[in-house]
């Protein structure tokens, strides 16, 4: 039994008239299920490709990407969005709930794309919500909800399907610090029951917390290893502006 | 996703921005409108002259034939022949000579009825009339001249109270007996088909030499949608059927042209032909109409594409949240296309509403205009036509949806995520 994800040599490259930006850059890195995997990184360094890749929501340039053992770079549309439908679970920094529809409808919505039927569509969502503590908000609208309780929607909405990955791209990123550690110890949480997690931050405080670090700078990993190890939080270059805030927020 | 979720949200997203979604709607709403108009409209004047025709007797044959002023003539009996000679086409013949300005005198009035015509006993079964009371002319009273009549319902409720039978009526100094009076067939009025007085045609022939004329000072006139006028014999034949309508024209107008050897000097018509003639007439013309109202249903789809393109684009975050779980192709363009046909069906739905409720005031007017006593207008609304109308409205939405609904389904769910 192989590796849950897996990239092979990956190069994203986009081409802007003239010059080609190497968004990854030759990536290679196997993560294995119950892993909790933080992929951290200055601002460009190539993290949301590298998320959007694992989550089947581009493709690379070159390389393959393997998930479950498959395949998926080479997918059509609608292939990949059944492989998104029934093994990943997003959260984003921006919840990106669906505004008109309310809570409940928000977290079938993975469950409808899914062809669960209408009843245990509405069992499992409840549950879902039930286990980030919303269930009683069911009917609410996205609206109604504080930035906290819409992030805990969304991840009610990632979890309703039954992921094998759970994928966050800076999903603590607009919220406060008491919150995003709720949200932190809530992943955790996941994790603990089996889930994989895979995060991105470029909070350091929030990146020790998980078990595994993959440190990415100018599309190539420069760090993959243990979250404890000092290496993981230390910047290699410090020729940035944007890394003296990056620093401070190692001391929170 | 399914069609009934898709719906609903189609439902729930047109229920908020109304304006809009009525202005999208308008094109459709005016189309469909006026293809309910134009065909229960249609179909009124249909039924109209199918009516009107029913009324004349559906078999009838109309033939006029120059009597003055040529050297050759046909006779009454050469009529009488030519029925006999052609069972198959021909089963009735009868004169019809009209009376002009014949004044009328009852014991304590005097009027002058719409219409006095001079008939055979066969007149009755041509024109397919019923006798409420009494009995219609009989061969003896034309072969004898007697000076009996029938009268129509109008005049036997105006002047006798409804009862009628059996007293007398003056025609130029001639009191005739009242042998028959004849069923309402258009309500009693005044100038209606009831405004009648029948008797037999020879009596109507010493008439009018008393009178000095042979007719009204029109030259021709179509009075009670028969054909008459000066120097013109009118007969009035009934065919076998039908649909042997055209063997029959066929056979008078042989017979005719032997006579006459000129086919200017007589007329024939059957009703049969003439109904045919002008249904094939206003099918034409509804084709054309319907066709232009088309044309509004046309600019009413361009309008939901237009605003289908606009939705997509304003929903594109939308669309690349719901591909990133797991929404496929064809789910996206389902729901698009849900969207368009529903909103067009809704519009649909408004102009039928409209267009009935529009018709029914038009035909309304139509009638009020016509003031035909005889025959009602009326818009008829039939299923087939709303059927249609609103078919065609759902087609049209998702004819128009389906390039929007595409454009969304093949968005790249990370550029549509990113969409700001
Ligand atoms: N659609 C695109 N077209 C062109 N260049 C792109 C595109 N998307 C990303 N890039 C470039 O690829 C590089 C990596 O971008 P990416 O979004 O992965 O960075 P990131 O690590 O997630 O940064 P941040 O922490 O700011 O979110 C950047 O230089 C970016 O400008
Ligand atoms: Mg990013």
């Amino acid at each position: 039994m192989g590796h849950l994800i897996e990239f092979q040599q990956v190069y994203k490259i986009y081409q802007m008239g003239d010059t080609q930006v190497h968004a990854l850059d030759g990536v290679n890195f196997a993560i294995d299920k119950g892993e909790f995997v933080a992929i951290v990184g200055q601002s460009g360094s190539g993290k949301s490709t590298a998320m959007n890749i694992i989550g089947c929501l581009d493709v690379p340039t070159s390389g393959r990407y393997f998930l479950g053992g498959v395949d998926v770079s080479t997918m059509d549309d609608d292939q990949q969005a059944v492989i998104r439908n029934k093994m990943l679970g997003f959260i984003f920094q921006q919840y990106n709930l669906i505004p008109k529809l309310n809570v409940l409808e928000n977290v079938e919505l993975p469950l409808l794309y899914g062809g669960v039927p209408q009843r245990e569509r509405r069992e499992r969502a409840l549950s879902a919500l039930d286990r980030v503590g919303l269930a009683d908000k069911y009917k609410n609208r996205p609206n109604q909800l504080s930035g906290g309780q819409q992030q805990r929607v969304s991840i009610a909405r990632a979890l309703a399907g039954n992921p094998s990955v759970i994928l966050a791209d800076e999903p603590t990123g607009a919220l406060d610090s008491h919150t995003s550690r709720e949200v932190l110890s809530f992943l955790k949480k996941l994790n603990r029951e089996g889930d994989t997690v895979v995060l991105i931050t470029h909070d350091n405080s929030i990146a020790v917390r998980a078990r595994r670090i993959i440190r990415l700078q100018d599309g190539q990993i420069i760090y993959d290893g243990d979250a404890s190890d000092p290496q993981a939080v230390v910047q290699p270059r410090m020729d940035d502006d944007e890394d003296d805030d990056l620093c401070g927020e190692v001391g929170d | 996703m399914g069609v009934k979720q898709s719906f609903f949200l189609a439902l729930k997203s047109l229920a908020t921005s109304k304006v809009r979604a009525l202005l999208t709607m308008l094109g459709i709403i005016i189309g469909v409108a006026a293809v309910i108009i134009i065909i229960s409209l249609g179909d009124g004047m249909q039924k109209l002259m199918s009516d009107s025709f029913e009324e004349l007797g559906a078999n009838l044959i109309q033939v006029s034939v120059q009597s003055s002023g040529s050297s050759r003539e046909v006779s009454m009996d050469d009529m009488y022949d030519l029925v006999e000679k052609n069972p198959k086409y021909l089963s009735a013949v009868s004169p019809y000579i009209t009376v002009s300005s014949a004044s009328a005198r009852t014991p304590g009035d005097t009027f002058t009825p719409y219409s006095v015509v001079g008939v055979s006993e066969a007149y009755d079964e041509i024109r397919a009339l019923t006798v409420e009371q009494g009995r219609f002319l009989q061969y003896v009273d034309v072969l004898r001249s007697q000076k009996v009549c029938v009268v129509g319902s109008y005049i036997s409720k105006e002047y006798y109270n409804g009862s009628a039978l059996g007293k007398t009526l003056g025609l130029s100094g001639y009191n005739y007996t009242i042998v028959g009076v004849l069923s309402e067939s258009a309500e009693s009025r005044k100038g209606s088909a009831d405004d009648l007085v029948i008797i037999p045609y020879t009596n109507a022939q010493q008439l009018n030499s008393a009178l000095g004329s042979s007719g009204s000072p029109s030259s021709t006139m179509m009075s009670g949608g028969i054909l008459t006028g000066v120097g013109m014999d009118t007969y009035m034949f009934s065919g076998t059927s039908k649909d042997t309508a055209s063997t029959s024209r066929g056979v008078i107008e042989n017979f005719l042209d032997k006579v006459y050897g000129d086919d200017q000097k007589y007329m024939v018509i059957t009703s049969a032909e003439m109904l045919d003639m002008m249904n094939t007439m206003m099918d034409t013309m509804m084709v054309v109409l319907v066709a232009i109202a088309g044309i509004s249903l046309l600019v009413g789809g361009i309008g939901i594409m237009n605003i289908m393109l606009v939705s997509v684009s304003e929903r594109t975050r939308e669309i690349g949240i719901r591909k990133s779980l797991g929404a496929k192709r064809r789910d996206i363009r389902g729901q698009f296309i849900i969207e368009a046909g529903t909103t067009s069906a809704i519009g649909g739905v408004i102009g039928i509403v409209l267009g009935i409720a529009l018709a029914k005031v038009a035909g309304t007017l139509i009638d009020g205009l016509m003031n035909s006593g005889s025959t009602q207008f009326t818009a008829v609304v039939s299923i087939q036509s709303v059927a249609l109308a609103f078919g065609v409205s759902v087609g049209v939405g998702i004819l128009f949806g389906y390039l929007p609904a595409n454009k969304a389904a093949k968005l790249n769910p990370i550029d549509a995520l990113r969409y700001e």
